[in-house]
């Protein structure tokens, strides 16, 4: 299972970083924005992107955009991880067909829940 | 507190105003056109002579409003340029806040350095804890052969060894954490000083809002020709643009409070 975590503030890549080892997710490579993690996305056979939201270059919802719109990343398991709280970014995440939001602050079980239903459904 | 200090003024340009005015009928009722004329003169005279007044006063305390946002003035900038930096409050307040970013990453860099070197210890005495446990179990129903407890007997030696160092590590790096949240103290200190600067200068663009409108009273501009165009916009969709962690929840209803909401609101969207 190879991740990619994109979050422009490398404490919270570390924090996320983490957690997934103690999941067990061992393969984990990190990048700080949207416009570093699609070309890593494109060329990389990743099977799960973790992403903030509000980041500079590219955001995470415009990140999420372009994969979805990917022929060969349509289907990539995404988890939004991010501080937006307004209920219009939720909708908007959902109809750009997010897998999983998890607002910050968050705890190691509610990314564990979140991520253990994604796999589910997979 | 402004309106007593301009009413004097003002009654005395009223008074002045009224006295011309009064002389200038009088000048007209008895056919004096050269003297009429020259009262219309000064009457136009007084009323520049109050709005230029007005402006230099105006001016000035526009002067002390911009200075106090201790901005560098053209001359400050021609001269600092050279060095290639400025040194105004504001500029000192965003290297604060700098300084703060620093300070709260290296915190929380060294905080997770040290519990990433704690776990590996803590969990390899506690599961060669509960390894010597049973072993122990063994020993006490009499179940163990003697190089059985020879064997334990060695392991045990290195484990009171072990334990001792792992413990003082684990304490060691449990006081350095505590330490680290010394960062708390200094950017603390820092963000008390740009909030003090933020409050500051809302002051002074509070008075240049008033210095405005009083200008706008004298020379007669009419601000609502200027404003209140397009003021209801119509929004459309849905309102997205980051705004980052909300620090007001409380005050607003468009936002969720927790992940409980947001699983509420995904699955009342089907998901």
């Amino acid at each position: 299972m190879k991740i990619l975590i994109v979050d422009d503030f490398s404490t919270m890549r570390r924090i996320i970083k983490n957690l997934l080892r103690d999941l067990g997710f061992t393969n984990t490579q990190e990048a700080d924005d949207g416009l570093t993690a699609l070309p890593m996305l494109k060329s990389g056979d990743f099977d799960f992107l973790v992403t903030d939201w509000n980041m500079p270059g590219m955001t995470g919802i415009d990140l999420l955009k372009h994969v979805r719109a990917d022929e060969k990343l349509s289907a990539l398991p995404t988890l939004m991880v991010t501080a937006e709280a307004k209920r219009d970014q939720i909708v908007e995440a959902a109809q750009a067909g997010v897998n999983g939001y998890v607002v910050k602050p968050f705890t190691a079980a509610a990314l564990k829940e979140k991520i253990e239903k994604i796999f589910e459904r997979v | 507190m402004t309106t007593e200090t301009e009413l004097p003024r003002e009654d005395f340009i009223i008074g002045e105003l009224r006295q011309c005015a009064s002389l200038l009928l009088e000048k007209l009722q008895s056919d004096d056109y050269k003297e009429a004329s020259k009262m219309i003169v000064d009457l136009n005279a007084t009323r520049d002579k109050t709005i230029f007044q007005s402006v230099g006063e105006l001016t000035r305390a526009l002067h002390e409003s911009i200075k106090n946002f201790n901005i560098p003035g053209d001359q400050q900038l021609l001269s600092n340029q050279s060095e290639g930096e400025n040194n105004s409050e504001l500029n000192d307040a965003s290297n604060g806040l700098e300084y703060v970013l620093t300070l709260t990453k290296n915190a929380a860099d060294k905080t997770m350095d040290m519990v990433e070197e704690c776990a590996p210890i803590s969990s390899e005495l506690g599961q060669e804890a509960s390894s010597l446990k049973q072993e122990w179990l063994r020993l006490r129903n009499r179940e163990m052969t003697p190089d059985e407890f020879r064997a334990l007997y060695t392991r045990l030696d290195i484990y009171f060894e072990t334990l001792d160092v792992g413990t003082n590590k684990l304490n060691e790096n449990m006081q350095n954490i505590i330490l680290e949240q010394g960062f708390q103290d200094l950017t603390g200190q820092v963000l008390k000083k740009v909030i003090n600067l933020v409050t500051e200068v809302e002051g002074n663009l509070v008075s240049l809002m008033r210095i405005a409108g009083q200008v706008e009273d004298v020379v007669g501009i009419d601000v609502d020709k200027y404003t209140n165009k397009d003021s209801d916009g119509e929004t459309k969709g849905l309102d997205t643009k980051g705004e980052g962690p909300q620090y007001n929840a409380e005050k607003r209803t468009d936002i969720v409070n927790n992940q409980d909401d947001v699983d509420d609101l995904l699955s009342s969207l089907g998901f």
